[in-house]
């Protein structure tokens, strides 16, 4: 598949790698090197997982008792060593499903200290705006571009970055129209 | 060399000045975005670039013909041999069937019926609504409708495609087909597109874009 990796980098990167191992680990036990390869697949985009964290995120599960060792296959590769998910790994993942994600404001602090110091300094804040909305729209028109020539999981992906960027975007528009406002209150 | 370029365009409706020194330059073949809050004056600067409405002052260049010093029948033949239009709905007539609809703009420069319909049906597959060339637009579905609208903008070949917020009345799965229909037509026939919106997912299907504010345009380039 063709993987966005602009903004989806963010947002999708910082998710649980353990809860991402564990929910690959419930089609059946795999070994080190067939996860990472399943991770980097599906959700690596363009940021693959290091062999260190795969095999320290396994020896972590171990630990807990949500992955357990299920037999040494024969051959080649550094590690042949196979996982498979626990009970207490699968209602690991189950809660971890159900549990919604903090709603993170991703940009907003910085780009509202940036408006406040341009117009604290005297700077023009409606060019940081605009300066900032076109590097946005720049960016939602590449996702636009991938996403028209992807597969459906490109499409889902790029949409999601899209939704988010066009929630910023529509914050920068609505700053820009109430700046001078903002002028006063800040000069004040 | 620009298609179509506006200078110092003002224009007033009584007290509201909805224009305000605008100006814009088009060339062949690009998809630009006008964008901006409501009220700032978008709409107007399409109206006024299209040669619909006169502006109060300033210019507007379709190459090297002045559009604005123009009278009504050069201005509206121009917007029949060089110009496409999409709207926001309402813009289908709504006893003709959606193959007539397509076909009309052909038929009023003098097309014999066989050819106007086969070239219409021929866009509506384009734009892949041949299903309902037989029905009326009351019968259609709105993404469906706006594609035929598309169409009907599209089967003149015109150089220059106006739509004024062409998804505004479109769920997000409708509106976004409608932009890809109508962006990759638009890219095949090498026409500019003049979108004027206030959605950046609609926007994000253009090439660069202008914003308004306040009756002024600006042009908004991001350099990599």
């Amino acid at each position: 598949m063709n993987t966005p990796g602009v903004y989806t980098v963010c947002i999708v990167l910082p998710m649980s790698i353990g809860h991402a191992l564990l929910g690959l680990l419930e089609s059946g036990p795999r070994h080190g090197y067939d996860l990472k390869r399943a991770y980097d697949e599906r959700f690596g985009q363009d940021r693959p997982l290091h062999y260190g964290q795969v095999y320290s995120t396994l020896s972590r599960l171990l630990k807990n008792g949500l992955v357990t060792e299920a037999g040494v296959e024969a051959g080649e590769g550094p590690e042949r060593k196979r996982y498979a998910i626990t009970d207490a790994g699968v209602t690991d993942v189950e809660r971890w499903l159900s549990t919604p994600e903090k709603p993170e404001p991703y940009l907003q602090n910085t780009l509202y200290a940036k408006v406040v110091l341009a117009l604290l300094s005297g700077r023009s804040a409606t060019e940081v705006l605009d300066t900032q909305r076109a590097a946005h729209l720049a960016t939602m028109r590449e996702l636009t571009r991938r996403k028209v020539d992807g597969d459906l999981a490109d499409q889902l992906i790029c949409d999601f970055a899209l939704f988010h960027l066009e929630a910023d975007l529509r914050w920068l528009e609505l700053t820009a129209a109430r700046v001078d406002q903002l002028a006063e209150e800040v000069t004040r | 060399m620009s298609l179509l370029r506006a200078e110092g365009l003002t224009k007033s409706f009584g007290k509201t000045h909805a224009l305000e020194g605008a100006g814009i330059t088009i060339r062949a073949g690009e998809v630009v975005a006008v964008m901006g809050p409501s009220g700032s004056g978008k709409s107007t600067l399409l109206h006024c670039l299209a040669g619909i409405l006169p502006p109060d002052s300033g210019t507007v260049h379709y190459g090297d013909r002045e559009l604005t010093a123009m009278n009504d029948g050069e201005r509206s033949e121009l917007r029949r041999t060089e110009f496409g239009f999409v709207f926001q709905f309402g813009q289908l007539v709504p006893e003709l069937t959606c193959l007539e609809n397509v076909a009309l703009p052909l038929r009023l420069s003098g097309m014999k019926r066989k050819d106007a319909e086969r070239a219409a049906r021929d866009w509506l597959g384009r734009l892949e609504v041949d299903g309902v060339a037989d029905q009326r637009p009351g019968e259609t579905s709105g993404g469906q409708g706006q594609r035929v609208a598309v169409a009907r903008a599209l089967v003149t070949g015109p150089k220059v495609i106006f739509a004024d917020e062409p998804t505004g009345a479109l769920d997000s799965l409708n509106g976004e087909r409608v932009m890809h229909l109508l962006t990759t037509a638009a890219r095949e026939t090498g026409a500019a597109v003049v979108l004027v919106t206030h959605e950046p997912r609609v926007a994000a299907y253009s090439d660069r874009e202008v914003v308004v504010r306040d009756g002024r345009s600006r042009d908004v380039e991001f350099a990599r």
